[in-house]
């Protein structure tokens, strides 16, 4: 059986089972085309006073619903400014940032975030880790004492997809790297938050573990398809993960391609060697290599 | 083969403390005479079974005046400790003055107790306690301060307020700082408990060490110190495995 199988099968079962608990948020008008994730004519400024410096510069960028967008670039360009400004963490100086139609003014609720350096808490077992969003999402927070076989259930459940059962009741210092991200990715998306965000997740991970966790990230986004935002440094990942591909330049941050991804689904790792894949890989490097120049 | 090295090792703290009574049993015994300043370690030993019931109760008030000024140092030396390093504002306006504080001999501060609770007891506890304090508030602050930025992002993102964040990354991540600061602590606890009863009262192990000296019983005052130093290697272990206890996460591939 395959990972996506195992996974779908999961979580059918998983949908019977909780269908009145998932928080997933219904959009006031489903109908509309009202991107998820609206940055409008964004600014932001580092530092203070006399040494001030622009890190993103009239940015405007759309996530529709249930997309996954990478987002690449040369280091500095404020990749992860740009994360935790969708994520409210900062605010813009120009512009705005709006999800789901609505204008942030404080960290937005439920985001799943993952970023390069696993961060599992190392006083807890990884199911406990795992657990965490339940003891601060809303409604689970409020409904975990009464209902924690229920949830426990659910994280072993995701724990096992990712081939962590047997891990468990083991902690974050016990795992491989490559464990730890995944343990990682599936904290980020076990409240089944309606955005995802990926920091470089699988930088520091050797080429194999990362290819894997690709795949695993991709069976993940087929069955929950979340809206996503990756950053990352690898053209490969951004391509063979996403739909849709933003080049940004050099600091100060600008959109200076954006390349749609139109392979079909579920890809595999052998369509990461065919011509079309390495095509739209080329176009992006070229792009970059351009705007470095 | 792992098992037998560590129980070997188990026996080392006992062979050099042996080790350093056989050497100050043989100076002693080389000084003759003189040994009335250095008394040999079985003239000390006579001397704790002689009187016994004598440094018995002084020792439970000094164990007393220790423990209390210590419990009161964790209380204190949490909450102080939390509050700066949780509080940049509360950091700034607090931490010079702790520093100030730690600096002024305590030794200088225990007639001004005296003026202020009497002699006995609580002069104790607080030298003790104002020993003990610093410690604890600065590793439950360093350690506060350590939370790393991206598991805050994290955890606000889920909507955490700073109270989750405190209860959930904080504290656990300042337990290792804080029982590490407690081995400290203890140690400092006795010296302070001691030091107040050398100057002003009349009991503790400081007292009967202070009298025994006025009376020139030599091997009395050498029993008064090892009676410290047993009780603070024990309370020292106690705190160790308290430690090991809660923060075994702390120390890892053991």
């Amino acid at each position: 059986m395959s990972m996506s199988e195992r996974f779908a099968d999961s979580f059918a079962f998983e949908n019977q089972g909780s269908s009145g608990a998932t928080a997933r948020p219904e959009p006031g008008q489903p109908q509309t085309n009202q991107p998820y994730v609206d940055l409008r004519n964004v600014s932001l400024v580092y530092g203070a006073d006399d040494e001030q410096m622009l890190a993103i510069d009239r940015l405007d960028l759309q996530v529709r619903k249930g997309e996954f967008v990478a987002v690449v670039g040369p280091s500095g360009c404020g990749k992860s400014t740009l994360m935790k400004l969708v994520t409210g963490l900062l605010q813009p100086d120009g512009g705005a940032v709006f999800i789901q139609g609505e204008k942030t003014t404080g960290p937005v609720r439920s985001v799943g975030m993952a970023f390069q350096n696993s961060t599992l808490l190392p006083w807890r077992t990884t199911l406990s880790n795992v657990m965490l969003p339940f003891e601060l999402v809303r409604p689970h927070r409020q409904r975990l004492r009464k209902h924690y076989d229920e949830y426990r259930e659910r994280a072993i459940r995701l724990l096992e997809i990712v081939g962590l059962k047997e891990f468990a009741n083991k902690y974050p210092w016990e795992l491989s790297g490559g464990m730890q991200q995944r343990a990682n990715v599936c904290r980020a998306l076990i409240h089944e938050p309606p955005l995802l965000m990926l920091d470089e997740p699988f930088g520091a991970l050797d080429a194999f573990t990362r290819e894997e966790l690709w795949l695993m990230t991709q069976d993940l986004w087929l069955k929950q398809r979340f809206s996503a935002i990756l950053v990352t440094h690898d053209l490969r990942e951004a391509v063979f993960l996403a739909d849709r591909v933003v080049v940004l330049s050099k600091r100060p941050g600008r959109i200076i391609l954006e390349r749609t991804v139109d392979l079909p689904r579920p890809r595999t790792l052998q369509s990461t060697y065919e011509h079309g894949f390495s095509e739209i890989v080329t176009e992006i490097r070229e792009k970059i290599l351009e705007a470095r120049a | 083969m792992k098992k037998s090295k560590t129980r070997s090792h188990a026996f080392v703290p006992w062979i050099t403390t042996l080790a350093l009574l056989v050497v100050w049993q043989i100076v002693a015994m080389a000084l003759g005479s003189a040994s009335l300043m250095l008394p040999p370690p079985t003239a000390i030993a006579h001397s704790i079974t002689e009187h016994y019931d004598v440094i018995w109760p002084n020792a439970l008030q000094t164990l007393y005046t220790t423990g209390v000024g210590f419990a009161f140092a964790v209380v204190m030396g949490m909450l102080f400790g939390l509050a700066i390093g949780a509080s940049p504002l509360i950091y700034r306006g607090i931490y010079p003055l702790l520093i100030a504080f730690n600096a002024v001999p305590k030794v200088a501060l225990v007639p001004i107790f005296v003026l202020w609770f009497g002699i006995g007891t609580v002069p104790a506890v607080v030298t003790a306690f104002s020993l003990a304090v610093f410690p604890i508030i600065v590793n439950v602050a360093t350690g506060l301060s350590t939370i790393d930025a991206e598991m805050e992002d994290v955890m606000r993102s889920l909507g955490a307020n700073r109270w989750d964040i405190l209860t959930k990354v904080g504290i656990p991540r300042m337990t290792p700082y804080l029982f590490a600061s407690l081995k400290i602590a203890i140690t400092l606890a006795f010296v302070g408990s001691v030091l107040s009863e050398t100057i002003a009262s009349n009991e503790g192990i400081g007292f009967l060490m202070q009298a025994a000296s006025s009376r020139f019983d030599v091997p009395l005052v050498f029993a008064g110190v090892i009676v410290i130093a047993a009780m603070a290697v024990i309370a020292y272990q106690l705190c160790e495995l308290i430690e090991r206890r809660f923060t075994h996460w702390a120390k890892r591939g053991k």
